[in-house]
């Protein structure tokens, strides 16, 4: 490094010779800062998505690395929000990789005082067992002498947070299934 | 809207920086408030007092927009000579069965004809009400007396006096209705100063007209009421009598709060709805498809093409079983007996009924009405799955809920299973969202979700593979009962280590097919006879060439202000719905300031910035022949292409269970008598079915103990939190942000009951009591209401027991009481107490409230008269 350019490193000569007199801008920036990128300048993909709180549908960019995500920013292209988010989509990334997220089945038995660990598999063939029996304890051909064919032995309430693919695949089974009791935060 | 839609609220800014004035009608001064021109507080629950006030206004100072009303309206059509008004009869309309608080809507029918209600409630009153069936029948809508081989709909044209000057004419009618809804009274009522309200007549009506619009946007602060869905048609008479809808900057804007919320009203996961509001069938005797779709559909508009809706739907649901000779599987279909929301299955629950519950990004223990009565039914289930990120309280209750601290349950006793699934983020999963504004955006996976979380395209899938084989295999198979299920179309192709369905698969089944398997690209290509098949009508097109509409991303800044290329607006990518109404009766603008859409008289068609929402080259001049049924019945100015008759209803003659028109009734619980009526509240609300020891009413008005509870509460979001907050307690960023659950109150109501800012209060509704911090704060302020001072209570409703911030959820002191047309539950306006201190622990908690019950002399019969 020669003398000069050892000397034109000093912020405060950089203060006194630029325009940034006060020192707040690029007079008091090390050269470690200026090496620094933003985390999502690396990402290896940027995947486009849509802030999962309210129904605004603000725009938003997933930035991904090695198969992580790594941030979630706003997209600017989005002509609804133009790159804004407020403080819940802002919370977006805590919301999705934070350690509130439980990643394992958990069961609690009848009359259980605690959590008991159980294997995914099992947990969907014994729910679908449930289903089956409770379905078929509600099951209601007919009432007051005028066909219904439905049961009453199960219900479901939820869908507002989900995708319109998912909620079609559940009114459709369940509906199938001769499910009427098929709700969702729509109502409420 | 700043609060909970803030970005959103960006656009309101922009609007207010070119000179739009902005007025905020609220209990609370928000965020929204310290942005607004003009906050006007309010009481909770008096919003129709309030905007009928200010249709009183519009009609007494003739400031309505009189070409688009007799164009555009049906003003000038005359009501039958058997219509009596609430002005009449004391606050209830004609038509009412007071034994059975159910209204025959055919006193309310336009004179010579009838008329069906385009969508909502066409089924309207065959169901769980007492009375033999005949009379159900003949208290039933159209769509009812249609299912039963009753009259046809009613043919000819509706009798019109465009002079707008005899008296049964809905003009001269709505007048009528709203001629006392002065300024006295509204100050009476709501609170709100004469002078003030005053300035928001002047305000909304000096900018509406021909070359002005104004847009109303509302939450749930206008639905969650036993009158939620007359408080939004008093906006909707409002908008349509100063020509707000259908043009730009106008509207009546629902702004709702989950990211699909409008996707799953459109392909609903509700009771009485399939796909594309087509609603669920009633149990009749020998119905069929046919006789469903007589009654379902309407004669003109385009809900006369019913039969093509509900035949594609079955199509893609049951595929080759779905043909002519089967009568396209509709016996398949389950159906209803009356209402099955979720507030009667909790009732189901408790009586032993529904033994499994599955919750799916739900927490009814902390956002359903009645908190408390959501954890006892969950409690006598016999099983309840839980899919969700964390463990929310609904995950939780039968371990560490308020129950199990009161004393009231013990965790050994309870029976249920419960299963907890964690839930794949939106991030972990393909899928379409639909905004408030009927658009539909892709999110594109990010990456595979860790460990067991799933998307629910993956549980529902599996869990349908899954039961598909168990039905299959053995005796089973041959069962009627398991016909629907094995006939389903359930062959989604998969991929991944999760074995993840193909959610695009999903949406071109939504999307729909010809008989070749070619992807439709309109709802107008669906057939009746088989040869389509559509999972939602009004989604049809989201696939059109095969491309995933949903996906598209232009950006806003390389397109028109109109942002067409930007997802895809159901239906056919309409931005503004009924735009016709944006061109006069000749198909010019009003104004060139306002121009959307126009008739081209060289091409033949109508074109303009958005897609026109109406017959592409049905020229203004057309009028149809009396003999005309279906689209070809649209004459060339009737904007209103899904309503029977083509205009706007400023008033409703079928379609609504409680009053063609809009009239104000106190809340169910409430400090105040109805000073308009002596009808107190909706005759017709929702709530001898919820006659349940967990569910007790307070007295109202000038009933002996109703000043036990004298004040007035509200609930609501905060910025910082997500509903019932299992999206956000459980995060660290948002909890600390907003640490605690706090209860708002003015000074004044602070010095009366000795409350303390930071302190503790208890709140006690003959429900439950909680406890909340105290917020000292001029935000709330004191109302003046029938010559008292009014104090209200403002909750955040966000709180429960779990996650990084607790405590006491509001909901618990919320009842149920419910609007009749959506069974929607009253929790923006009830009342309560409040008193300095922390709540008791353990039993005498209960004991609380079972004095506060005593001293204002509850009973079962508390607050269920008419």
């Amino acid at each position: 490094m020669s003398v000069r350019t050892w000397i034109e490193s000093w912020p405060a000569y950089r203060q006194l010779t630029t325009a940034d007199r006060t020192g707040r801008g690029p007079a008091a920036k090390s050269a470690a800062t200026a090496r620094l990128t933003p985390r999502i300048a690396t990402a290896d993909q940027v995947v486009k998505s849509v802030c999962p709180y309210c129904a605004v549908g603000c725009g938003q960019n997933v930035y991904v690395s090695n198969d992580r995500v790594t941030q979630i920013e706003g997209d600017p292209d989005s002509p609804v929000s133009r790159g804004r988010l407020c403080p819940k989509g802002s919370a977006s990334l805590q919301l999705t990789t934070g350690d509130a997220r439980l990643h394992r089945v958990l069961y609690r038995s009848p009359g259980g005082t605690r959590w008991e660990s159980l294997d995914l598999e099992t947990a969907m063939d014994m729910i679908a067992d449930r289903v089956i029996e409770a379905r078929r304890q509600g099951w209601q051909w007919d009432v007051d002498g005028v066909r219904t064919r439905r049961t009453l032995g199960f219900a479901s309430l939820g869908g507002a947070t989900l995708d319109n693919e998912e909620n079609y695949l559940i009114k459709k089974l369940f509906t199938a299934l001769g499910a009427i009791q098929v709700e969702n935060q729509a109502r409420i | 809207m700043a609060e909970c839609h803030p970005v959103g609220f960006q656009w309101v800014m922009e609007a207010k920086a070119r000179g739009a004035k902005i007025v905020h009608i609220d209990p609370r001064f928000t965020r929204t408030s310290a942005l607004a021109d003009l906050h006007v507080p309010l009481r909770a629950g008096t919003d129709i007092a309030f905007l009928g006030g200010i249709v009183h206004y519009v009609l007494s100072q003739e400031k309505y927009f009189r070409e688009y009303v007799l164009n555009y309206t049906n003003a000038a059509t005359i009501l039958t000579q058997d219509y009596a008004d609430t002005e009449d009869l004391d606050g209830v309309f004609a038509g009412l069965d007071t034994e059975h608080r159910v209204y025959d809507y055919r006193a309310w029918q336009y004179e010579g004809m009838e008329v069906q209600a385009a969508s909502g409630e066409r089924d309207l009153a065959y169901d769980d009400r007492p009375g033999d069936a005949g009379a159900s029948v003949r208290q039933a809508a159209r769509g009812e007396a249609h299912g039963s081989g009753g009259a046809d709909v009613g043919t000819g044209t509706p009798r019109r006096d465009e002079t707008l000057t005899h008296p049964r004419c809905v003009f001269q009618v709505l007048k009528h209705h709203f001629a006392r809804y002065t300024p006295e009274l509204v100050e009476q009522v709501c609170g709100v100063p004469a002078d003030v309200f005053g300035r928001v007549c002047e305000l909304l009506t000096e900018n509406s007209g021909r070359d002005r619009t104004s847009a109303l946007v509302y939450s749930v602060g206008w639905t969650q009421h036993t009158v939620g869905v007359q408080y939004v048609r008093t906006a909707s008479i409002l908008q349509t009598l100063l020509g707000n809808i259908g043009r730009p900057g106008g509207g009546i804007l629902a702004l709702r709060g989950h990211a699909s919320i409008q996707g799953s009203t459109d392909i609903p996961t509700l009771f009485d709805l399939l796909p594309g509001y087509i609603p669920m069938p009633h149990a009749h005797s020998s119905e069929d498809l046919e006789s469903f779709v007589q009654a379902e559909s309407v004669r003109s508009g385009f809900w006369a093409n019913m039969r093509a809706y509900t035949v594609s739907l079955l199509k893609a649901w049951w595929g080759e079983a779905a043909t002519a000779e089967t009568d396209f599987c509709f016996d398949y279909l389950p159906r209803l007996t009356g209402s099955h929301s979720t507030y009667e299955t909790v009732l189901a629950q408790l009586a032993g009924d529904c033994k499994g519950y599955f919750l799916l990004g739900e927490n009814p223990a902390v956002g359903s009405a009645n908190g408390r009565m959501q954890r006892l039914a969950m409690a006598n289930l016999d099983w309840l799955v839980v899919r969700d990120f964390s463990l929310i309280e609904s995950a939780t209750w039968w371990l560490d809920g308020p129950e199990i601290e009161s004393g009231e349950l013990r965790t050994e006793d309870i029976r249920t299973e419960v299963f907890f699934m964690p839930a794949a983020a939106h991030t972990e999963k393909s899928g379409s969202f639909t905004n408030t504004q009927r658009m539909l955006q892709w999110h594109h996976t990010a990456v595979e979700p860790a460990g067991d979380a799933r998307s629910e395209l993956w549980f529902t899938y599996h869990l349908g593979r899954k039961i598909r084989e168990k039905l299959g295999r053995g005796p089973g198979s041959a069962d009627e009962m398991n016909r629907p299920v094995l006939d389903l179309t359930w062959d989604y192709p998969t991929s991944g280590r999760t074995a993840e369905p193909d959610s695009e698969a999903v949406l071109a089944e939504i999307n729909g097919w010809d008989a070749d398997g070619k992807p439709l690209s309109a709802y107008t290509q669906l057939a009746g006879d088989g040869s389509t098949a559509c999972g939602c009508w009004i989604y049809c097109g989201c696939y059109a060439d095969g491309v995933n509409q949903a996906a598209r991303r232009k950006p806003g800044r390389e397109q028109s202000w109109v942002a067409p290329e930007w997802g895809w607006a159901w239906p056919a990518n309409r931005r503004v719905l009924y735009n016709r109404a944006s061109a006069d009766p000749d198909g010019k603008p009003w104004s060139e300031r306002k121009a959307l859409i126009w008739w081209d008289q060289d091409t033949g068609s109508w074109t303009g910035h958005d897609i026109p929402d109406f017959v592409p080259d049905r020229a203004p001049s057309y009028r149809p022949p009396d003999d005309a049924t279906g689209v070809d019945a649209i004459s060339g100015i009737d904007p209103f292409i899904m309503q029977a008759d083509g205009k706007a209803w400023l008033f409703a003659p079928a379609g609504l269970t409680d009053g063609p028109l809009p009239t104000h009734y106190e809340p169910q619980d409430s400090p105040f008598r109805n000073l308009l009526y002596g009808q107190q509240r909706n005759p017709v609300r929702q709530v001898t079915v919820f006659r349940n020891k967990h569910n007790r009413l307070q007295p109202s008005g000038d009933e002996p103990g109703s000043d036990v509870f004298p004040y007035v509460t509200t609930t609501y979001r905060l910025t910082e939190h997500h509903t019932a907050g299992g999206m956000s307690r459980f995060l660290p960023y948002l909890s600390e942000l907003q640490p605690e659950f706090f209860c708002e109150v003015s000074p004044q109501l602070a010095a009366e009951r000795g409350l303390e800012h930071l302190g503790w209060a208890t709140i006690v509704s003959a429900r439950a009591a909680i406890e909340a911090r105290v917020l000292v704060t001029e935000r709330i302020r004191p109302l003046t209401v029938q010559g008292r001072t009014l104090h209200q209570v403002g909750l955040p409703y966000h709180w429960g027991s779990n996650g990084c911030t607790t405590g006491d959820s509001a909901n618990d002191l919320t009842a149920l009481s419910l609007d009749p047309n959506v069974h929607i539950q009253e929790v923006k306006a009830f009342a309560c107490d409040i008193r300095p201190g922390r709540r008791p622990r353990g039993p005498a908690r209960l004991e609380l409230v079972r004095q506060y019950q005593a001293r204002a002399g509850i009973t079962d019969q508390t607050g269920m008269g008419l």
